[in-house]
């Protein structure tokens, strides 16, 4: 069930310039988050900002009532969402969109693609899927070593690769030129920049393996009711916010082609 | 204390939500109590399954917003079969906004939703800024307006509404023509035609380049709108633009709106319907009124 609710940020951590993460809490029990999974935040206070953003959810501890959002600013909302300071409040609809898939068989291979922001959800997914028994990959890339805000986190969940524009850290190159990706796997998941996503996509559908991928469009309701936020699937139109934000990539193949 | 009429609808309250904002009200069932609603319009119907416009059909603008969704609905025939017999139990008045492009489409869907009966109304929409044929199209001119709806009145038989577009030299006009050809009701404002520039990337926003304004950058020019054709005509009028407080709802009740419509509102925060029936009751309470009916229109 969806809810509208008034969260405490309890932790609040700078990563690097462009990142920082929110721990949020409201003392209560919260409703269940599927990976992929996001929130629609209020931003407060500033004229150009009406409409609520959206976040991906990129951590869950069920045991403490607490989820962590990881946030890049990239304008007027999130630049005012970095000022939020522990103690402060949080006006969050959650949990929204259609996640991940992760009951696939056990130990099935699997491999996580994260590109920018794209990383965020995927802290969750690789848990998930490490608890349900798969052995995984996560494969994170970026510009620049400082655009890769969490790598650490992911350790214990399975092996991480990193590849870097300019060779800062890990592979010099682009994710999918890294010698991880071209590894079979059982599945693919992926959440990034649109032409990573695309390239990624691509490259699984050529080795038939299933893949799906995290779209990323501007939104309004968050629930499926305006229809600002389609994208155009095999099947017509779809709502990124309601039957997204993760679609396999078998619905979108005039996406990925273009 | 809240109950208003509109011809022959009873509504609990004045509290309804505007078609394309809500859904089928099924969207909005984890965070509204939909039969505490005076009832709910819903998303715009058309004779065909319509795609829309292409991505990207909405840009954020201060107090606002401009969508091109252009009628995005699975078409009439879905409508019956499927959507209506999820909501039909629903104890609300459930509208269907009635959208075409020709006076038949019109005619045609209206004819199939007469046939429904927990639908007790329909919204004609002569006002949608975002398709290229027919909306605004309609709405623009009082004989074209006139026409649609005297063929549509020939084969609907229950409440009409008809929802007028802002993008008029003169609404009361528009309004006038749509009583005489015999709409039980208006409901204004549709969005305002408006555009916003990407300086970065230079070009347009909408893939449609222009798109319907809504949000409460337009309350004061509804509220205005309202209040001129509630003063020219007999028939009811339910006002709707940028409403997101009882405060808003009451300016259009007190220029003369018997009910109200609740839209993008619903976007920034998804239970604020049930804030408005809550404000309503608080401020009938605070000044001693006992029916909401003695304030409307008494500006």
């Amino acid at each position: 069930m969806k809810e509208i609710h008034d969260f405490t940020i309890l932790e609040r951590q700078q990563l690097g310039s462009r990142y920082f993460a929110l721990v949020l809490g409201h003392g209560g029990c919260m409703q269940p988050v599927v990976p992929g999974q996001f929130v629609e935040v209020q931003v407060t206070g500033v004229r150009e900002v009406m409409l609520r953003r959206p976040i991906s959810v990129h951590d869950v501890n069920e045991e403490h009532g607490t989820l962590t959002l990881l946030i890049q600013i990239v304008g007027n909302g999130t630049r005012r969402l970095a000022e939020l300071k522990v103690g402060d409040h949080l006006n969050v609809v959650y949990p929204l969109g259609h996640g991940f898939s992760t009951t696939i068989p056990a130990r099935s291979k699997v491999l996580m693609v994260g590109g920018g922001a794209g990383i965020a959800p995927l802290l969750h997914l690789s848990k998930t899927l490490k608890a349900n028994g798969m052995d995984c990959t996560i494969l994170l890339g970026g510009r620049t070593a400082e655009l890769i805000p969490v790598r650490t986190e992911f350790e214990p969940f399975g092996r991480v690769c990193i590849a870097t524009d300019d060779g800062s850290l890990g592979h010099k190159g682009l994710v999918v030129e890294h010698p991880a990706f071209s590894e079979n796997y059982d599945m693919i998941y992926t959440c990034g920049p649109t032409p990573m996503m695309k390239a990624v996509a691509r490259s699984a559908s050529k080795r038939g393996i299933r893949c799906e991928v995290s779209l990323e469009n501007m939104m309004a309701c968050g629930v499926g009711a305006c229809l600002c936020c389609v994208t155009d699937t095999d099947e017509g139109h779809k709502c990124v916010c309601k039957e997204g934000p993760v679609f396999d990539i078998s619905t979108l193949k005039k996406w990925y082609q273009c | 204390m809240l109950n208003v009429n509109i011809h022959n609808l009873k509504l609990k309250n004045p509290v309804m939500t505007a078609s394309g904002t809500f859904g089928y009200g099924e969207e909005f069932a984890d965070f509204v109590d939909l039969e505490r609603l005076g009832g709910f319009i819903v998303k715009g119907t058309t004779g065909n399954h319509r795609e829309g416009n292409p991505y990207p059909r909405m840009a954020e603008t201060p107090s606002g917003m401009l969508n091109a969704v252009g009628l995005q609905n699975g078409g009439v025939e879905k409508f019956c079969k499927e959507v209506y017999h999820r909501i039909k139990h629903l104890d609300t008045n459930i509208i269907v906004n009635v959208s075409g492009s020709s006076i038949e489409e019109y005619c045609d869907v209206a004819s199939q939703i007469n046939e429904l009966e927990k639908i007790p109304a329909i919204e004609l929409n002569i006002s949608c800024p975002n398709v290229k044929k027919g909306g605004m199209g309609f709405g623009t001119n009082p004989d074209m307006a006139a026409q649609v709806v005297s063929e549509v009145r020939k084969v609907y038989h229950k409440t009409l509404i008809v929802k007028l577009t802002p993008n008029v030299t003169s609404v009361v006009d528009i309004a006038k023509a749509v009583e005489d050809a015999g709409a039980d009701c208006v409901s204004l404002i549709n969005t305002m035609l408006g555009m916003a520039v990407d300086v970065e990337r230079q070009r347009p926003y909408l893939s449609t380049i222009t798109g319907g304004l809504s949000g409460p950058a337009v309350k004061p020019v509804a509220v205005r709108m309202v209040w001129q054709v509630a003063h020219a005509v007999q028939i009811p009028v339910i006002g709707l633009g940028g409403i997101a407080s009882a405060a808003d709802a009451l300016e259009f009740l007190m220029v003369g709106a018997k009910a109200i419509q609740v839209g993008t509102a619903n976007f920034i925060d998804p239970a604020i319907t049930m804030k408005i029936v809550d404000g309503l009751e608080d401020y009938c309470n605070r000044h001693g009124i006992k029916d909401i009916n003695d304030i409307i229109g008494i500006i």
